[in-house]
């Protein structure tokens, strides 16, 4: 189990990391999820063992390894856009760390076919890095990463240097890789989409401090505050009066609900009306803004078959499996949101004089 | 937890770093600070009465001034004319391109004395280029600069041009900027580290020259190392040649840390292999740089050859044959052949030696680090290996006598000597190579291979070296090229039965009759076939290894 | 713990092999410690001596002879200056007229006057207390050479004298090396010195140089790329050489030579051999010095280093006898005012010849 406490790291005068602690069991995958700048990469270099905490501690499996220089914890890290070796083929990138412990070469080679062909790539071991494409270097990259069993996978943000497609494909794959594979792996994201796909556990991280923690389901139905909620793809978060007709619509209180762009859809007996401001047709349905009486203007789906222009009254009914109840009011200070702008800046003017 | 771990890195990386502290000190600190020494301490007393007396000469003041914008001058020069000669010979792709790369080198190693004659024959009122004037001029003395140090430039410059991503360019170019403000805007702003590492080196070259302020100034022209040079040999005034030695290293220090100060990092990343292509319209300014440059070189060389096989109004091959026998002439201490295999020799020791110094120096300046003050003492610990390029080779060369004379360092008329005295003089040169290349890795590589458990020599093996090598290889060839060229330390310092070919050359040249000057003349030939060739063969090396890179 | 102790191996390693690289350097076994049997001969860069003579000198003394060049006349008196008290070798040869006084005055050398030493070397013998501690070995004179071809072809006569060379008919004729990066080139000064008096060559140099004399730096410039006969394409046919330059210059095939030196232009330049005070082999040094004097070495002389030796009972090579004559009556400064005098000459010169 990696645990960190009171985890505080910073630059000069900005902390980066602000008194994080997190639990992550043995063979679960916890996402910290965050906007850029957030510190949460911060966050997984120091667990990786790559900046040194100025105050808390790394635990795993209650032996404190904060001292522990990166290549002794037996972690491994995986980034953004990969890393390889480029002037070791696939294969010798996949077997490195097999290599660097000694492991026999047969053996070697036997877990570097298994794991190439885990990742989708089988018979790739002999190509040079450099003729890959993205997806298949970061799918390489994986592969290196898990060759030895890491005692913890770190990943930096694997898939948001990919297109799309491949991203939703890999995610799952990297789930099930994940799970096969029975990996203990700490995930940074600023990608809800790659967060729910890949982790079982989420942390959302905002200004170096970690604003909730629990299952995927627990943030998912409860984000801590208004930000989390939209940060999680909620599109909209309505509070005070306004929300009023939501909770009679939805047969519950809270001090603020969130809402997913679909969560009110077009029905001729809908319990909500409101006018169309806006119709545009998006893949498979028909997206709308539209002026909810009593709430005010809110995103909405009709089908395709339903012809809309602006300036239409509708019906609309409240989908509640994607809404979110929200028991703290909105929050996301002033104060706040400058001191993650501060994190942000100076961490950009470090990556600047750190990477050449 | 292992609170030790990191104590035992810094452990590690100090020493590594002792190692060419050590070298440095005392065959470069030891030396200096005992000539000094010397000039302060005249008698056992601290006496500055004649440091001020010597610097409140008003002669001192024009050296000064003299010295230092011939430098700059002559460094300008050689940037401008350098780096469209980089671009032709690593960007470019055309015939003979490769034979051009080691011709642009062969001026660098050749004695001074020897191009001396090779330019004044040139320039000389009654020369082919007696019409310019330049005999005896300023101009004179720049244009003699410039030819040998415009490898320097193409050598540091090009190895970088040639793994720098092109895309950037082609993004700009794409975006609508014409090839010149592609340049301006992209290309510049990424050379400029490098470029600015190689000025540095260049001018402190430029700065300390001295053969070829002599012969080309016609002794009209004084530089603060000339000066130090007559103060030392002639006058034995150490208190003025201290004076002028503590002036000069000032100068150098501020230069470095103004280069220091102004030297970006680079944000730029080697991932590509660029492949050379032919030229276009657009490269024509570049080539006619290259035509310019190439006549520069090949003038004085192409002098230098037609003399060598000119013998009483005729042609001949006699100076070649005579070199083969030891008996031909009293000044050939030994044949031609020998000499070479001793150059030879003394070069792969000097190679050797600057190499692997050089590259713990730059691998341990690439290091980051996160606190301010381990990375100001590596920035320190960069700077310090340039100063004996800095410094006059006369103050090291008799420092080396003065203190290098009794146990411990009993090291006077030790052989060593020599190979480590020009690996100081090429150190500069190998990690100015090299620096650029590996401060360009991106970081979060070698953090792959660390978390992977890949301990920092191991990360260095992974990550480093595969890129290093290229550079490397180039600053072998460079280092290669000093050693064998380089005359100041070695007079200084060879034995004489085992003299190097610049030796000989200078052995040659200063006997009368026709013949040995012709002996000396081809000698530097040979010389510099050798160097090209063995140019030419680090380039082969080069490329038969870029598919593995 | 493996990972531990593999860090200080390859570190220690490193250390290891940069210790050897340096140890097997080509002249690590180095071997003058054994100082009595090899004498060590400090001397400039001019050094050149026929292999015979040198297996001579070690089967006549039995001392294996090791040779330090260092540098011209002016750097090896101030190295040996410098080194003083642990000194460069056991016996040092090349220290000439101009310097024989600083390395006397400084206590570089020992007390040693060869016991056969020729009665012509007298006259070269210094005075007072330096004439026990250097040894007379050569001499030769640096003087004004003409290219006689070229004065024939212009029909002009050839300048004789040193008044001669600021007459108008010889404007822009003349290259010397400068006498501050020179050996010849101090002497031609010397020889100016010796002439006008040291309050009137001053101005003899400012009318030379209004006259178009060109100061290069070294000899082997002026007289290869300036001069006329040098083989240069050079446009002056006066030049500051030697009295022995003539010779060189006989073309293939022919008899006499093409260039001259003007006989009333010289200024002798005698070098001296001698103990080092200090030295770690003084028998040895002394029996050096005795065989620079003797007749092997004084023989070689001419041949190898281009000089007179100063036993006048040695045969010169024949075409010397015939074209390398020696100045009849050389222009002379005493060896203690040169000492005393030289930087001053030379920064005055320097500052009348930087115009």
């Amino acid at each position: 189990m990696l645990e960190t406490s009171h985890l505080t790291v910073t630059f000069g005068d900005t902390v980066a990391v602000d008194d994080v602690s997190l639990e992550l069991p043995t063979g679960e995958v916890l996402a910290v999820l965050g906007a850029s700048g957030c510190g949460k990469s911060t966050l997984l270099r120091t667990v990786a063992g790559l900046e040194r905490p100025d105050a808390g501690a790394v635990l795993f499996d209650g032996v404190d390894v904060t001292g522990v220089p990166a290549h002794r914890r037996g972690f491994a890290l995986m980034f953004q856009d990969g890393q390889l070796f480029p002037n070791l083929s696939v294969g010798d990138n996949v077997g490195y760390a097999l290599r660097l412990r000694r492991t026999p070469r047969g053996q070697r080679e036997r877990r570097v076919a298994e794991l190439l062909a885990l990742v989708g790539l089988p018979g790739f071991a002999a190509r040079e890095p450099t003729t890959l494409s993205g997806g298949e270097q970061q799918r390489v990259a994986l592969a290196r990463a898990l060759a030895v069993r890491p005692r913890l996978l770190l990943l930096d943000e694997p898939l948001s240097a990919l297109d799309r497609d491949l991203r939703e494909r890999l995610a799952v794959e990297l789930h099930d890789i994940l799970r096969v594979e029975g990996t203990t792996a700490m995930l940074v994201t600023h990608d809800h989409d790659e967060a729910f796909a890949v982790a079982d556990r989420m942390a959302v991280m905002r200004a170096g401090r970690i604003v909730q923690t629990g299952t995927l389901e627990e943030v998912w139905r409860h984000p801590a505050d208004a930000e989390t909620a939209q940060f999680l793809g909620y599109a909209a978060v309505v509070t005070g009066p306004a929300a009023e007709p939501l909770f009679t619509v939805a047969g519950r209180r809270a001090s603020a609900i969130a809402l997913r762009r679909s969560a009110l859809h077009v029905a001729g007996s809908g319990p909500l009306s409101g006018v169309v401001r806006s119709a545009r047709l998006s893949s498979g349905e028909n997206r709308l803004v539209v002026d909810v009486d009593g709430v005010g203007s809110l995103d909405a789906v009709a089908g395709m078959d339903v012809g809309l222009r602006a300036g239409e009254r509708v019906r609309l009914e409240l989908d509640t499996s994607r809404v979110a109840f929200l028991d703290s009011g909105p929050s996301g200070t002033g104060s706040a949101g400058d001191s993650t702008h501060a994190a942000r800046r100076h961490i950009r003017g470090r990556r600047a004089r750190r990477t050449p | 937890m292992s609170p030790g771990g990191q104590k035992r890195y810094v452990a590690l990386a100090a020493a590594a770093a002792a190692v060419p502290l050590a070298v440095l000190a005392v065959f470069f600190v030891v030396p200096v600070v005992g000539m000094l020494r010397l000039g302060f301490f005249p008698d056992g007393e601290l006496d500055l009465g004649g440091v001020v007396e010597t610097l409140a000469r008003p002669r001192v003041g024009r050296v000064v001034w003299f010295t230092v914008w011939s430098a700059s001058l002559a460094t300008a020069v050689t940037v401008m004319l350098g780096v469209p000669v980089a671009y032709a010979l690593h960007r470019l792709s055309f015939p003979g391109r490769r034979i051009l790369r080691g011709l642009v080198a062969v001026p660098f190693v050749l004695p001074t004395v020897v191009v001396g004659v090779a330019f004044r024959t040139l320039l000389a009122d009654a020369g082919p280029l007696g019409f310019l004037g330049l005999d005896g001029s300023a101009a004179g003395i720049v244009a003699a600069l410039v030819f040998f140090n415009v490898s320097v430039v193409v050598r540091t410059v090009g190895p970088w041009w040639e793994a720098m991503d092109p895309r950037r360019e082609e993004a700009a170019a794409a975006l609508g900027a014409t090839p010149l403000q592609v340049l301006r805007t992209v290309t510049l702003p990424a050379l400029r580290p490098v470029v600015l590492s190689a000025a540095s080196v260049v001018f402190l070259f430029c700065a300390t020259a001295f053969g070829v302020v002599l012969t080309m100034g016609g002794l009209r022209y004084a530089t603060v190392e000339t000066e130090i040079y007559l103060l030392t040999t002639q006058f034995l005034d150490l208190r003025a040649a201290a004076a002028l030695s503590v002036l000069q290293i000032v100068v150098v220090v501020v230069l470095l840390v103004v280069t220091g100060r102004t030297r970006p990092s680079p944000v730029e990343r080697v991932t590509v292999d660029t492949v050379a292509r032919r030229p276009r319209g657009t490269d024509l300014p570049a080539l006619i740089v290259l035509g310019l440059a190439l006549l520069l070189v090949v003038a004085p060389l192409g002098t230098l050859v037609v003399r060598s096989l000119r013998v009483d109004g005729g042609w001949s091959t006699e100076y070649y044959r005579a070199l083969g026998d030891a008996d031909a002439s009293p000044a050939l201490a030994v044949p031609v052949g020998t000499a070479l295999e001793n150059s030879l020799r003394i070069a792969v020791d000097a190679t050797l030696v600057a190499l692997t110094l050089g590259l713990v120096v730059a691998v341990l300046v690439t290091r980051r680090t996160r606190r301010p003050g381990p990375r100001r003492l590596l920035s320190l610990f960069d700077g310090i290996f340039m100063l004996p390029l800095g410094v006059s080779a006369v103050t090291v060369g008799f420092g080396l006598l003065v203190t290098l004379d009794r146990p411990p360092l009993d090291l006077r008329g030790s052989p060593w000597l020599v190979p480590v005295a020009q690996a100081m003089v090429a150190l500069p040169l190998v990690v100015r190579t090299i620096v650029p290349v590996l401060r360009s890795i991106d970081e979060r590589r070698r953090e792959a291979a660390a978390t992977l458990g890949a301990g920092p020599l191991r990360v260095l093996a992974t990550v480093d070296l595969p890129v290093a090598w290229r550079p490397a290889l180039a600053a072998t060839g460079f280092a290669f090229a000093v050693s064998l060229g380089e005359f100041g330390a070695t007079s200084f310092l060879a034995r004489p039965d085992a003299p190097t070919l610049p030796v000989l050359v200078y052995q040659l040249v200063s006997r009368p009759g026709a013949d040995n000057f012709g002996m000396a003349l081809a000698a530097s030939v040979v010389l510099g076939l050798v160097t090209a060739v063995v140019m030419l063969a680090v380039e082969r090396l080069h490329l038969r290894g870029v598919g593995a890179f | 713990m493996s990972h531990r102790g593999r860090g200080l191996l390859a570190a220690t390693i490193t250390v290891a092999a940069l210790a050897a690289l340096a140890a097997c350097s080509p002249g690590a076994t180095n071997d003058s410690g054994e100082a009595n049997d090899t004498v060590t001969l400090v001397t400039h860069d001019s050094w050149s001596v026929p292999d015979e003579v040198i297996a001579a000198f070690e089967e006549e003394s039995g001392y294996r002879l090791e040779v330090v060049p260092s540098g011209d006349a002016g750097a090896l008196t101030n190295k040996l200056v410098l080194t003083k008290g642990n000194p460069l070798g056991d016996a040092v040869y090349g220290i000439d007229n101009t310097f024989a006084t600083r390395a006397v005055d400084e206590g570089v050398l020992a007390e040693h006057v060869p016991a056969d030493l020729p009665a012509s070397a007298e006259q070269y013998r210094l005075e007072g207390a330096a004439g026990d501690q250097l040894t007379p070995v050569d001499w030769g004179d640096v003087c004004v050479n003409a290219d006689d071809r070229w004065f024939a072809a212009h029909d002009l006569a050839p300048p004789r004298t040193l008044d001669d060379l600021l007459d108008p008919a010889y404007e822009g004729l003349l290259v010397t090396p400068g006498a501050s990066s020179s050996s010849p080139g101090f002497a031609f000064l010397l020889a100016t010195i010796g002439k006008y008096g040291v309050d009137g060559w001053q101005d003899y140099w400012t009318r030379l140089l209004d006259n178009g004399a060109k100061i290069v730096s070294d000899w082997s410039e002026a007289y290869e790329v300036d001069f006329t006969a040098g083989g240069g394409g050079g446009d002056r046919p006066l030049v500051v050489s030697y009295h022995s330059s003539p010779p060189f210059t006989i073309p293939e095939g022919e008899r006499r030579p093409t260039t001259s030196a003007l006989l009333e232009t010289c200024f002798r330049q005698v070098e001296y051999a001698g103990v080092l005070e200090g030295a770690a082999n003084p028998e040895g040094a002394k029996a050096l010095v005795d065989f620079m004097v003797g007749e092997t070495f004084q023989e070689a002389l001419p041949e190898n280093m281009y000089v007179v030796p100063v036993d006048d009972t040695v045969d010169l090579p024949p075409l010397w006898e015939k074209w390398a004559r020696p100045a009849p009556h050389p222009i002379t400064v005493p060896a203690e005012e040169i000492a005393e005098h030289r930087s001053e000459w030379i920064r005055a010169w320097s500052d009348v010849t930087a115009r």
